[in-house]
């Protein structure tokens, strides 16, 4: 089957490891994998800002770049909700794209639940030394009914301990542009989350989507916290050499070294 | 002022004409309504009430606990009297009563309890404890179903700190819908409801001041339910 | 009531360096949801049910006026009297109008947030009658002149000290060296205190859950058992309600109350659930002698249709509240007016206009927490969207992040010079980054690195470039 990898702007920007892990990942479990050079951001800032003019001009760029494939995978719910649930009503008024849209809405998922519900990946050969937790993003959990997935592909790999947070469903305070709109309420929000997750004893954080951890992993550094934040798909992929979110690069290979 | 009622509906009906478009013009909708309203159908029914007799009021009196309500059972109404002296007794209350007129002497014998004082009427806000008797009793969960009416004044399920319910066994039913029918059975075409129908599920409480809950905030803060297990008919 | 809704960022600022109501905050976001997961465990119908209650708004919804008019038709057999007001003056006036009618002194309140919304007390008052309000924490704030802080809950910003010290300043007939050191010695003080004002009440104004179009029943829920004082003592009960809470039938009316406790405060069943169907009878000993209705707009036909037609199914229970992290972080005042949480931040804008209001719906992560525990199943971030599209339309939207978000719009609409821009950035922020992993603070990103770091891109490209460059050359 074709895949055509959407592979967000938050990773496409700020961590080509998680896009390279995904690669990983769908071809290991013999998809057919394109990387569509015509792609750049799903247009939820504009939408979730309430410009649905400029959110419908890149929502067709989407659907005209990734036409072509069996399936659309993106390493985020954030972003697959968005194709998945808010695409077609952005067309409401234009019958021809909003059967084109609903289209690719319906062949849309997001990376983890595309590998546990569609592939049925069983037998992945990751290993990683920690005990870790794992945040459920708002749109992969409420919007796409990722919650069991992660934690099978999860309990998969060898050495790894997964601890459950209390409040792993709770929002973290991200929310796109809310973050720095309402940078103090973000703050409290995301300042009751890294106590929930510290609070575990885990020594890595996971999730789905990049725009959380980038906010928690933020937020974890500033208090002081060593533990390590990756995206999901680095650790089910295998590809944890590199440094974890926010860490140096050197650091991150003196500290191989020495374990 | 005098235009408010025309105004109003008149916007209701634009705005549904608007929206629903050309099934709202015609008149189906409205006859599925007034139907809706002559069948007064029930929805879903949770299955937790639908039990036998036994189970069914041993459900009942676990949801009544539940709610912080005390029961005990007694083999006749005669036997009332001295149950509601024992529960008094037991915690340290006085001994006087407000009894609703549909319980009061001589269809209890309540004379024959010696240390009550017992007066009948509605309540004042002098009374230490009441005595009513409930239309029915909902297992679903442990609720009392209480009628106004010259027999059962609203004002005695309120004002005193105690209150006592009678019931019969016989008249716990499983769910909520089971009394509406038989209110309706009971009552004249079109006009079964009494003035108040109250549910009581427990005893009042309030959670207002540091989400730290007490009972008691203005109703009774101990409700005390007699279920009485011989046949009796409501009054 | 005057909003402070203008003031978002200033009230959620206060409330944030405010530690008692943090404490109050957690206490409460901790208790409710876990009680309301209790009760929806212990019942396998809930989530059917959930859809049944919403079944039923809806069609009344789309039967409205039929509804209303077979409401109003059973009410007058009854003996009471229904009142139609357009706004809340209207029903402002026709309350006053009953209440001196029957030469009213005192009118004890049971909780209304219709009677808040239409600022019932402050226009008794003006017109010397005295408005009492009945359930505890609605006195504790009427005494304290704030608004409610929470619609099942309204007195949960403050401290048992905080109602103790009003207690003492309004309360000055008691004795000043009493106790109010416990909880139970300021219920029991409040409870005899509104027991003479329960007692001596010419009136009795309550709200309505839900109003009955089969008997003409108004349906009240209260723990306390005040909203029974409120209407069976005086001489007259009137009862405001907004257009929308009629349902059809008592069946109706009683598959909503399963879900309504449950979802509140997670009751199987609130303590006094009471049908009130007109005036006192002939022979009744007690109850009110004359039964009014005041059936209110305010906005309600204006929603129905559009676009925020299904937040007229809103029962009002506080589940939205309960569950949302924004109303955990800062509390209901914030919101500045009458309602708050998530069903505040989709009501308050249509109530006293977009630009008043206009922080609320973008003070939201869209998390969807709300519409998952909704027991009517709102889709209430869809519609905090609807009013930033709204916002945006009419040009409300502040001009930095319209020309940010436009600057960002025109870049991912062209994708080459996306790349090139891309490219240049992650280049130049890789490098500032190298040695730390990530910046403490960064030119435009205050709001960002305020609190937290910033995580640096990792070195050697964008994806797309690096991807592309290592020849895996597909799909371009």
């Amino acid at each position: 089957m074709t895949v055509g990898l959407f592979v967000t702007c938050l990773v496409d920007l700020t961590r080509p490891t998680v896009g390279f892990a995904t690669v990983k990942l769908l071809r290991d479990a013999g998809c057919k994998v394109s990387v569509p050079k015509a792609q750049t951001c799903c247009g939820q800032p504009a939408y979730n800002s309430g410009d649905n003019p400029d959110a419908r001009a890149i929502a067709e760029k989407v659907i005209k770049a990734f036409e072509g494939f069996d399936y659309v995978v993106a390493p985020s719910g954030s972003c697959a909700g968005m194709i998945r649930h808010h695409y077609p009503s952005l067309f409401a008024a234009d019958p021809e794209m909003a059967s084109r849209a609903t289209a690719l809405a319906g062949r849309t998922f997001e990376l983890v639940s595309f590998l546990a519900d569609v592939l049925k990946v069983e037998n992945l050969e990751a290993a990683y030394d920690g005990t870790a937790t794992y945040h459920d993003s708002c749109s992969s959990l409420r919007e796409m009914g990722v919650k069991e997935q992660p934690r099978a592909l999860l309990a998969q790999v060898k050495g790894m301990t997964l601890t459950e947070a209390p409040e792993s469903e709770t929002c973290c305070g991200f929310g796109g542009l809310f973050c720095v709109k309402y940078p103090d309420i973000s703050g409290h929000m995301v300042d009751a989350k890294v106590d929930d997750i510290m609070a575990t004893g885990a020594d890595t954080l996971l999730a789905g989507d990049l725009g959380c951890l980038m906010n928690i992993a933020g937020r974890l550094h500033r208090r002081g916290s060593k533990i390590r934040v990756r995206h999901i798909a680095e650790v089910l992929a295998g590809m944890t050499e590199g440094p974890p979110l926010g860490e140096p690069a050197e650091k991150g290979k003196r500290l191989k070294e020495a374990g | 002022m005098s235009n408010a009622r025309s105004d109003i509906l008149g916007a209701v009906k634009a705005a549904l004409q608007q929206a629903g478009g050309p099934q709202r013009a015609d008149t189906t909708s409205v006859v599925s309504a007034s139907k809706r309203l002559g069948d007064h159908r029930a929805n879903l029914i949770p299955a937790r009430g639908r039990l036998g007799v036994k189970a069914r009021v041993d459900l009942f009196i676990r949801e009544a606990e539940q709610a912080s309500a005390t029961v005990a059972r007694v083999s006749g109404l005669s036997g009332l009297p001295r149950e509601v002296a024992r529960y008094l007794a037991k915690n340290n209350l006085p001994m006087t009563l407000k009894v609703a007129p549909g319980i009061s002497e001589p269809a209890i014998p309540w004379t024959r309890e010696t240390l009550l004082s017992v007066e009948e009427g509605r309540a004042d806000g002098s009374e230490s404890a009441s005595v009513s008797r409930a239309f029915a009793g909902i297992a679903e969960t442990g609720t009392l179903v209480m009628l106004s009416g010259p027999e059962n004044p609203t004002t005695l399920n309120f004002l005193p700190p105690t209150h006592v319910v009678v019931v019969a066994a016989s008249e716990i039913v499983g769910d909520y819908e089971e009394t509406w029918n038989r209110l309706r059975e009971k009552g004249q075409q079109g006009r079964f409801m009494p003035r108040a129908v109250n549910w009581i599920t427990g005893p009042s409480r309030t959670a207002d001041i540091e989400q730290t809950l007490l009972m008691g905030a203005h109703g009774p803060q101990r409700l005390h339910i007699v279920i009485v297990d011989e046949e009796t008919p409501a009054p | 009531m005057e909003s402070t809704t203008a003031a978002f960022r200033e009230n959620a600022a206060k409330a944030l360096g405010d530690a008692k109501l943090r404490d109050a905050l957690s206490k409460l976001a901790d208790g409710f949801p876990a009680r309301r997961r209790e009760a929806m465990a212990r019942l396998p119908e809930f989530e059917a049910l959930r859809d049944a209650a919403r079944d039923i708004k809806d069609h009344v919804l789309a039967n409205l006026d039929f509804y209303l008019e077979a409401f109003e038709a059973r009410v007058v057999e009854a003996g009471g009297t229904v009142h139609w007001c357009r706004t809340a003056a209207e029903a402002r006036t026709a309350i006053l109008r009953i209440c001196k009618l029957a030469g009213a002194k005192t009118v004890t309140k049971g909780k209304s947030m219709i009677g808040e919304e239409i600022a019932i007390n402050e226009h008794l008052e003006e017109h010397g009658i005295e408005p009492v309000e009945t359930d505890l924490g609605e006195y504790i704030i009427q005494l304290r002149h704030e608004p409610p802080s929470h619609i099942i809950a309204p007195a949960i910003h403050l401290s048992k000290e905080q109602v103790a010290d009003t207690f003492r300043e309004k309360h000055r007939h008691l004795s000043p060296g009493r106790s109010l050191d416990e909880p139970r010695a300021l219920l029991d003080e409040a409870r005899n205190e509104l027991r003479q004002k329960f007692i001596g009440a010419d009136v009795g104004l309550t709200g309505a859950n839900m109003l009955i179009a089969e008997t003409g029943s108004i349906v009240l829920v209260t723990n306390e058992g005040n909203a029974d004082l409120t209407y069976s003592l005086p001489r007259v009960h009137i009862v405001i309600a907004s257009l929308e809470k009629v349902v059809p039938t008592l069946e109706d009316a009683t598959t909503i109350l399963r879900v309504l406790a449950r979802s509140a405060t997670g009751q199987e069943m609130s303590v006094y659930t009471t049908f009130c169907t007109g005036p006192k009878r002939e022979g009744d000993l007690d109850g009110p002698e004359a039964f009014h209705v005041v059936l209110l707009d305010n906005g309600r036909t204006e929603m129905l249709g559009g676009d925020f037609h299904e937040m007229l199914r809103c029962i009002r229970c506080g589940a939205c509240l309960n569950h949302c992290p924004i109303y955990k972080a800062i509390g209901g005042h914030a919101y500045g007016w009458v309602y708050s949480g998530p069903m505040g931040a989709v009501l308050i804008p249509g109530l006293i206009g977009l630009e008043e209001a206009g922080h609320l719906p973008n003070a939201s992560t869209l998390c969807g927490k709300c519409e998952d525990v909704c027991p009517v199943r709102i889709p209430l971030p869809r519609m905090l969207r609807t009013w930033r599209q709204r916002q945006f339309e009419k040009r409300l939207t502040s001009s930095v992040s319209r020309s940010g978000l436009k600057f960002w719009s025109h870049l991912a609409r062209r994708p080459w010079l996306y790349r090139l821009v891309a490219d240049i950035a992650v280049a130049t922020l890789a490098v500032l980054g190298r040695s730390r992993g990530r910046f403490r603070r960064l030119p435009l990103a205050g709001g960002w690195t305020k609190l937290r770091d910033l995580p640096a891109p990792e070195e050697g490209g964008t994806f797309i470039s690096r991807y592309h460059r290592a020849g895996h050359g597909d799909g371009a």
